[in-house]
């Protein structure tokens, strides 16, 4: 299976991973032969088969409208790298 | 206490050292004392973090013996938890960069329940970035060394998990499981390691790398040891929706050594007893074949033919919801932010291509790559279909035989530092424990003798979901045989009693 | 030019009032100083798990019930990625090709003809955190984060903005009514996202544009009517239309352009694999049927044919619901119909407004309503009593009195008295001989110059029928 260095580069930016050049060529051989093990699927015949989503049978699994007490803001900012005493702050966004 | 006393101290079992603090002839205190001192002595870098509340909390559980107010059959037992569990108000780094200083505001259930058992927590171990790897040398903290031979590698992504319990510095350790982070670092590294049944043990508070694979496991020097942990930590959490609700057997009950072995069903998958496993390794299972059917054991040959598709669907499913998971690691709210950097969408980008390493990144955009616009029928979907397939593979062999075994890798471990041609060769290493996950069953390694260069070998019993309690019998009667001394060079659990 | 058709479709967001978030128990209280109704959860810590909230999906199906929907015995959550700030897990559990209600539609009246706008889907998903824009940075306060949320996506049946206006208008009024949503567009509880585009008949459709986050009936209408403005003029000066998000400058009244989709869809979806998929079943569907209230349309025929009100008192009446169920608390008390239904719309609805209240917050309920209605109905106060009775009724110190005891007490009884009225209307003959000589003279309307003056004498008291008549009979007697 063909990745190219474009398709990296392009799949990068929608992971939000800067790359160099060649750092996107290294990868483009790496994910095609990766990839090469996914293309076995391709062998297979999968008409009419249900994808399965979850590894157990379980369904509706909810939790009552209840409310619990939240954490406190220090502990919820705690590990923000930039913060100030109520917000986490991030540069400007412009929407 | 000489150095012998505390050679024969440190090497004591869960069981045997939860018998002696019983007696009243060793004490949390010292156990703990001691795994701290051999932590700070050991080379082979098996922890990131070291409780600095660990004593403290051994003399606490001394207390609670003293008064007759012990928590558990284990409360003092010093133990480590893999660096992926989230401890309240103690460094969870994931080994990797990017949450270097993270400290979470909660527990995970699974070290919240271990600490209402009592047990000391001794510190984090160390583990595969994001548990990415099969090596523990994509650590940002270093790699682990095997234990069993420093210049290799103790497998992962929990290696630092069964390095501890491999060279002593903890009694058992807890390890996550999505591919065979628990079961390969345990036979790379000697001792006993199980991946339970999907939602069997509750995921809350462990940082996820694949969310409908991934199952926490305990590491342990015996099967008994196994045994007595995972009833710690099963059973139904209401905060993991996954969570099954069935009731919790004794585990310890059906294990019986040799003798749980008569009558017992076995497959043997072909698939995985072909060229893609190392000679050696292959001539140990076919010893165990034999051995077991002297010891009343029904052996048989089989075949699952979806098995072969299981890698691929392995890799895109993990991938997509690794990349899906690690979307979170944004620099915004915990966790690493780059320096120097223009805009939210630049901060944003290099604080995740700083932080993550070569390993983390490979997988997001194989993952990214196969959910993006035009490759998820190719790739996503199909592995759900062949999925489907592999569970009914394995239910059909689980109508003939009570479990399955297998080698539980193919090669033993490799040289710390190996040049491998490209990364798809270590994936395949991976080959005879992902497909467990994929349809999210029971499996176990045990230590199984040793390779040509006496290098740890481990086998794999795998059984139909919720069955821990008949793969752990099994294994126990494995482990029964393997200490009979009938393979060369074997020490497995035999080191212990 | 003229010839150009609008399509628009709508996508409407309505949090769901719950009182816990869709997957932890923090509360969804609205304006609680920011980041203090946060957990591990709802900030996406590493390591937490979502647990849905049974309620949402109630509430969803409830929805979707009211809305003719169809329901989806199996459902699921997905995952859609997209990193920005106010979304901690950079992705938003929502869900992308199994919603839990699909196939449904919302009659809407417009000019006097009613319209059927088809529901495509509505679905779940949680709610955004919110973004404090700043000189330097931008704040994060994600209280608001994994609020629950309901996306109803409309079929591109409309085609002017008036029809958006109605659309909103209705939806909102029926989603009060099934009590799933507070609605509060000033607080963000009811937002929607307009999608147009414009094509000749018989062509295909055109490029599409999308307003996102109006939060007003009003923006939404005035966004659509500026973006087919915007679009015929385009097309008209023979430029190229592109396929943008846009923001709605309500102040300044213009759309720009947020940004330029150069890919028809970035994200990337699959199953949420956290969250075990929803199965419900016809029985489940049929036991949240039996909750759902009478829906406006209904009251509305119901008002008109068991009262003999209007169709505008009718459809006046049923706007608020609980001002509608007020009326009908009134009339189960064998009140008169028409009396209830002029002092909602009356004086009831001007106090609310001049108090800022909300409609909810009527201060009695309608057995007070059937007990003042029957005082003005059997004579026994005017309606100007009724109306000083009502206001009386909004203070604190009258809370929980009964109209007839308020009227006792502030002496606000009509004079029914037949002497006393007539001696009444003698004065005012005997005080006002100019008016007099003008009814004598044949304008017989200045008859109701010397009731307003009888009124005025007895203080409002005086039964104003009987004034008129027994002046009718002074004069021309
Ligand atoms: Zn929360």
């Amino acid at each position: 299976m063909e990745i190219t260095k474009e398709t990296v580069l392009k799949v990068a930016g929608l992971a939000k991973l800067n790359l160099a050049e060649e750092e996107a060529q290294r990868l483009a051989h790496e994910m095609g032969k990766i990839v090469g093990f996914a293309g076995k699927l391709a062998e297979m015949d999968l008409e009419g088969v249900q994808p399965t989503t979850h590894a157990v049978k379980l369904e509706n699994v909810f939790r009552a409208d209840e409310m619990q007490p939240s954490y406190p803001r220090e502990e919820i900012l705690a590990n923000g790298p930039e913060r100030d005493e109520a917000c986490f702050v991030v540069p400007k966004v412009v929407e | 206490m000489d150095n012998m006393q505390k050679q024969e101290l440190a090497s004591l079992t869960l069981t045997q050292a939860a018998g002696l603090l019983a007696k009243g002839e060793t004490s949390s205190s010292e156990l703990t004392q001691l795994m701290l001192e051999r932590i700070a002595a050991s080379d082979n870098n098996a922890y990131i973090t070291v409780n600095a509340e660990a004593m403290a909390a051994a003399e606490a559980a001394d207390a609670r013996r003293r008064t007759g107010q012990s928590l558990s059959l284990v409360d003092g037992v010093p133990m480590a938890l893999k660096d992926n569990f989230c401890v309240r108000g103690m460094k969870t780094t994931c080994a990797s960069r990017m949450l270097e200083n993270f400290v979470p505001p909660y527990t995970a259930a699974v070290a919240e329940k271990l600490a209402d058992a009592g047990t000391v927590l001794l510190g984090k171990v160390n583990m595969d970035e994001f548990a990415a790897g099969n090596a523990t040398d994509t650590s940002y903290f270093g790699p682990t060394k095997n234990p069993r031979d420093p210049r290799r590698v103790a497998g992962g992504s929990s290696g630092g998990s069964a390095a501890a319990v491999a060279e002593d510095t903890a009694y058992f350790t807890m390890g996550s499981d999505t591919g065979g982070s628990v079961r390969q670092p345990a036979a790379f590294c000697g001792v006993v390691g199980l991946k339970p049944t999907y939602g069997r043990v509750s995921r809350y508070g462990v940082v996820a790398f694949a969310s409908s694979l991934d199952q926490v496991g305990p590491l342990n020097k015996t099967v008994e040891d196994c045994a007595l942990t995972l009833s710690l930590i099963a059973g139904c959490d209401p905060r993991d929706a996954s969570s099954l609700p069935s009731p919790v057997p004794d585990y310890l009950a059906g294990l019986k050594g040799a003798e749980g072995l008569k009558g017992l069903r076995v497959g043997v998958p072909q698939e995985y007893m072909g060229p893609g496993i190392q000679e050696d390794i292959r001539q140990n299972v076919k010893k165990l074949i034999s051995d077991l059917q002297a010891a009343g054991a029904l052996v048989e040959e089989c075949s699952l033919p979806q098995l072969e598709y299981a890698l691929g669907a392995y890799y895109v499913i993990s991938s997509a919801e690794f990349s899906s998971n690690l979307g979170r690691f944004d620099g915004v709210k915990y966790g690493y932010r780059a320096k120097g950097y223009d805009g939210y969408d630049d901060m944003l980008r290099r604080s995740r291509s700083e932080a993550f390493g070569d390993e983390v990144k490979r997988r997001i955009l194989l993952g990214t790559y196969t959910l993006s616009a035009g490759y998820f029928d190719a790739y996503y979907l199909r592995a759900q279909k062949a999925r489907t397939l592999i569970i009914e593979d394995f239910r059909r062999a689980f109508g003939k035989y009570d479990i399955l075994l297998t080698p539980t890798a193919p090669v033993t471990p490799w040289l710390l530092g190996t040049a491998f041609a490209d990364p798809s060769q270590v994936y395949a290493m991976d080959m005879c424990t992902v497909s467990v996950n994929v349809a999210g069953l029971p499996a176990i390694s045990v230590p199984w003798g040793v390779d040509r260069d006496g290098l740890p070998v481990g086998v794999q019993l795998i059984g139909p979901a919720l069955s821990e309690d008949r793969i752990l019998q099994a294994a126990h009667g494995v482990e029964a045989l393997a200490n009979s001394g009938q393979i060369p060079g074997q020490k497995g659990g035999a080191a212990h009693v | 030019m003229s010839d150009y058709k609008a399509v628009i479709g709508l996508e409407v967001h309505a949090e769901l009032d719950t009182a816990s978030k869709i997957y932890c128990g923090c509360t969804t209280a609205f304006g609680g100083e920011e980041n203090t109704h946060v957990c591990p959860i709802c900030l996406g810590l590493p390591g937490a798990l979502p647990l849905l909230n049974r309620k949402v999906v109630e509430f969803c199906i409830k929805a979707g019930l009211a809305l003719n929907c169809k329901i989806n015995n199996y459902s699921r959550q997905d995952r859609k990625h997209y990193f920005y700030p106010d979304l901690p897990k950079s992705f938003q559990t929502s869900q992308l090709d199994l919603p839990i209600c699909y196939d449904g539609y919302l009659d809407i009246e417009v000019n006097g003809q009613t319209k059927r706008i088809g529901i495509t889907r509505i679905h779940i998903e949680e709610d955004a955190g919110k973004l404090i824009h700043g000189l330097t940075g931008t704040r994060v306060d994600y209280n608001r984060g994994a609020t629950g949320l309901i996306e109803i996506v409309s079929e591109p049946d409309l085609t002017n903005p008036d029809e958006v206006y109605a659309y909103m208008e209705t939806l909102r009024q029926v989603l009060l009514y099934t009590g799933v949503s507070n609605c509060k567009m000033e607080e963000g509880s009811l937002r929607c996202d307009v999608n147009v585009s414009i094509h000749r008949e018989g062509e295909p459709f055109g490029v599409r544009t999308e307003m996102k986050n109006l939060n007003s009936l009003s923006a939404a209408k005035a966004a659509a009517a500026y973006e087919i403005k915007r679009q015929k003029q385009v097309l008209a000066e023979g430029g190229d239309l592109f396929q943008a998000t846009l923001r709605w400058d309500d102040a300044k009244g213009i759309n720009y352009v947020m940004r330029v989709k150069e890919h028809a869809d970035e994200y990337y979806y699959f199953p949420e694999p956290d969250i075990m998929p929803i199965v419900i079943t016809p029985e489940e569907v049929e036991a949240i049927r039996a909750t759902l209230p009478e829906l406006p349309k209904a009251r509305q025929q119901r008002y008109k044919s068991q009262y003999g009100l209007s169709d505008y008192d009718a459809n006046i009446l049923t706007v608020s619901k609980a001002l509608s169920d007020l009326f009908d608390q009134a009339v189960a008390c064998e009140a008169p119909a028409k009396v209830c239904a002029n002092f909602i719309m009356g004086d009831i609805t001007r106090l609310l407004n001049e108090k800022a209240l909300q409609p909810e917050e009527v201060p009695f309920g309608g057995k007070e309503l059937a007990e003042l209605a029957n005082l003005i109905s059997q004579g026994a106060i005017s309606s100007s009593a009724g109306s000083k009775v009502v206001e009386l009724l909004f203070q604190p110190e009258f809370a929980g009195k009964a109209p007839k005891a308020i009227v006792e007490e502030q002496n606000l009884g009509q004079v029914s008295d037949q002497g006393a009225i007539k001696a009444m209307c003698q004065q005012v003959i005997d005080a006002n001989p100019k008016v007099v000589e003008d009814y004598r003279g044949g304008k017989k309307q200045a008859i109701s110059a010397l009731v307003g003056q009888v009124m005025k004498a007895s203080k409002g008291k005086a039964n104003p029928a009987m004034a008129n008549q027994l002046l009718e009979e002074l004069l021309n007697g």
